[in-house]
């Protein structure tokens, strides 16, 4: 049991790190947003299986009931995607733009443009 | 939880960016199923709502601009993985002192939430606990949530919208437009999909839902007419100054009901002055915060999907 009483938060480290992977080692811009959602809904998942309480229910009132899971980390998480979506769009709209400016959103292409540039300017 | 994971790796492993964006569409919808299960019913519906519909959308209109294939070369992923497996393991070793999965001793479950539970009802008098922790014990925090997106919005108009090249767009035929079947069932859908918006809107106080859910679910049947009839034509129909106007309005209210309950003589956002009685003056503010939210996001997320979607139409057209 007490192996089964941790897999939760496991699955969570597990979701967490291939997202900080895949910002780490890709270099496209949009995936490394991808890996950053991965890692953003990895979150969310903690904060919800740390709501749970066995034995309960969704918490919405009723007489039937009167055990309920935590609703503050509902909260907070509800809040949390709609935010998230929004800046997630504001990277994207910056993504946007650099492959407007530098016609690339491979990592090192950019470096190297922005290289080429300094040396041309000197 | 171990499908979570299989998409999650493949969504590592995908060159496709294409197949990624599905990955991460598939990623979400599974994750709001595993949010049903935990009985987070209220974050359920938002993640099915924003990760598989609205955030999937937004990166494949983005993929259009920039490309659909991502380069081979990985950057030192021998390091990278190495970095992951050590964190990772720190972050397990860390997992051991953490509380059993839903004991209900867990210190997350005897702070200030059995407050929430026991008091909503009689402070609040209203079922669903999400809504009333939202709206009223935390609406300080919400009107902040409020404010980022609302600011996120501006930062996307001010990098795609104003710093426009170019002529105005003609009226291209929208990338779907050809499909009869579809267009003639979404005209069906799309005013399901509106109602149905306002009733999670207006009836968030005793089921799951509430402004965000139905500014999502609103702003996605826009989505839907943009995609079917053009991206032009669903900009004249929701008029962009007036979408704009209505993103400001929606912060507005909700700012307005704290300083409104400040002149009464309460706390910022402090409901209970706002009628003869307290739990009058909760259902009133929490009801007209939920609009201020509902009218912000679904207005946000409209203008941020028509100011990418005429990016690409525009750059489409240099190109060509």
């Amino acid at each position: 049991m007490s192996f089964l009483e941790q897999y939760n938060y496991w699955v969570v480290i597990f979701l967490m790190m291939s997202g900080f992977y895949i910002v780490i080692a890709h270099g496209n811009l949009v995936k490394k947003l991808m890996g950053l959602t991965i890692f953003q809904t990895s979150v969310f998942i903690l904060y919800i299986s740390i709501s749970k309480v066995i034995g309960g229910t969704a918490p919405i009132l009723d007489d039937k009931y009167n055990v309920y899971s935590n609703p503050l980390p509902h909260v907070l998480i509800l809040t949390a995607i709609v935010v998230g979506v929004a800046t997630t769009a504001l990277g994207l709209a910056l993504a946007v733009r650099i492959k407007e400016a530098y016609g690339t959103i491979e990592e090192d292409a950019i470096q190297e443009k922005d290289l080429q540039q300094e040396g041309s300017t000197e | 939880m171990a499908f979570l994971a299989i998409t999650a790796l493949s969504l590592a492993f995908a060159k496709d960016l294409f197949a990624s964006v599905m990955f991460t569409g598939i990623y979400s919808l599974l994750s709001a199923a595993f949010f049903v299960l935990m009985d987070a019913v209220d974050v359920a519906f938002t993640e099915a709502a924003v990760g598989a519909g609205i955030s999937t959308i937004l990166m494949l209109t983005t993929i259009t601009m920039t490309g659909r294939y991502e380069n081979e070369k990985r950057y030192h992923p021998k390091i990278a993985l190495i970095v992951v497996v050590i964190t990772g393991i720190m972050l397990i070793f860390g997992t051991v002192d953490m509380p059993a999965f839903g004991a209900d001793t867990a210190p997350a479950q005897v702070h200030v939430a059995p407050y929430y539970i026991m008091q909503s009802g009689e402070d609040i008098d209203i079922p669903n606990i999400v809504t009333s922790v939202l709206a009223s014990y935390r609406g300080f925090d919400t009107f902040g949530e409020v404010v980022v997106v609302f600011t996120a919005l501006i930062g996307v108009l001010g990098l795609l919208e104003f710093s426009r090249k170019g002529s105005e767009l003609g009226n291209r035929p929208a990338p779907m437009f050809q499909h009869k079947v579809l267009r003639i069932v979404s005209k069906i859908l799309i005013p399901a999909i509106m109602l149905f918006a306002l009733y999670v809107q207006f009836h968030g106080e005793y089921s799951p839902g509430g402004g965000f859910q139905a500014g999502v679910i609103f702003a996605s049947s826009i989505i839907l007419y943009a995609m079917l009839f053009g991206v032009e034509q669903a900009r004249k129909a929701v008029s962009m100054p007036v979408t704009k106007i209505l993103a400001a309005l929606g912060v507005l209210i909700y700012g307005s009901v704290g300083v409104v309950s400040m002149l009464n003589g309460g706390n910022f956002l402090n409901y209970s002055v706002l009628a003869e009685n307290d739990i009058t003056g909760q259902h009133v503010g929490i009801i007209i915060i939920e609009l201020g939210v509902g009218i912000t996001v679904a207005t946000a997320m409209i203008l941020i999907f028509l100011t990418f979607a005429r990016r690409i139409g525009k750059n489409s057209e240099e190109t060509a």
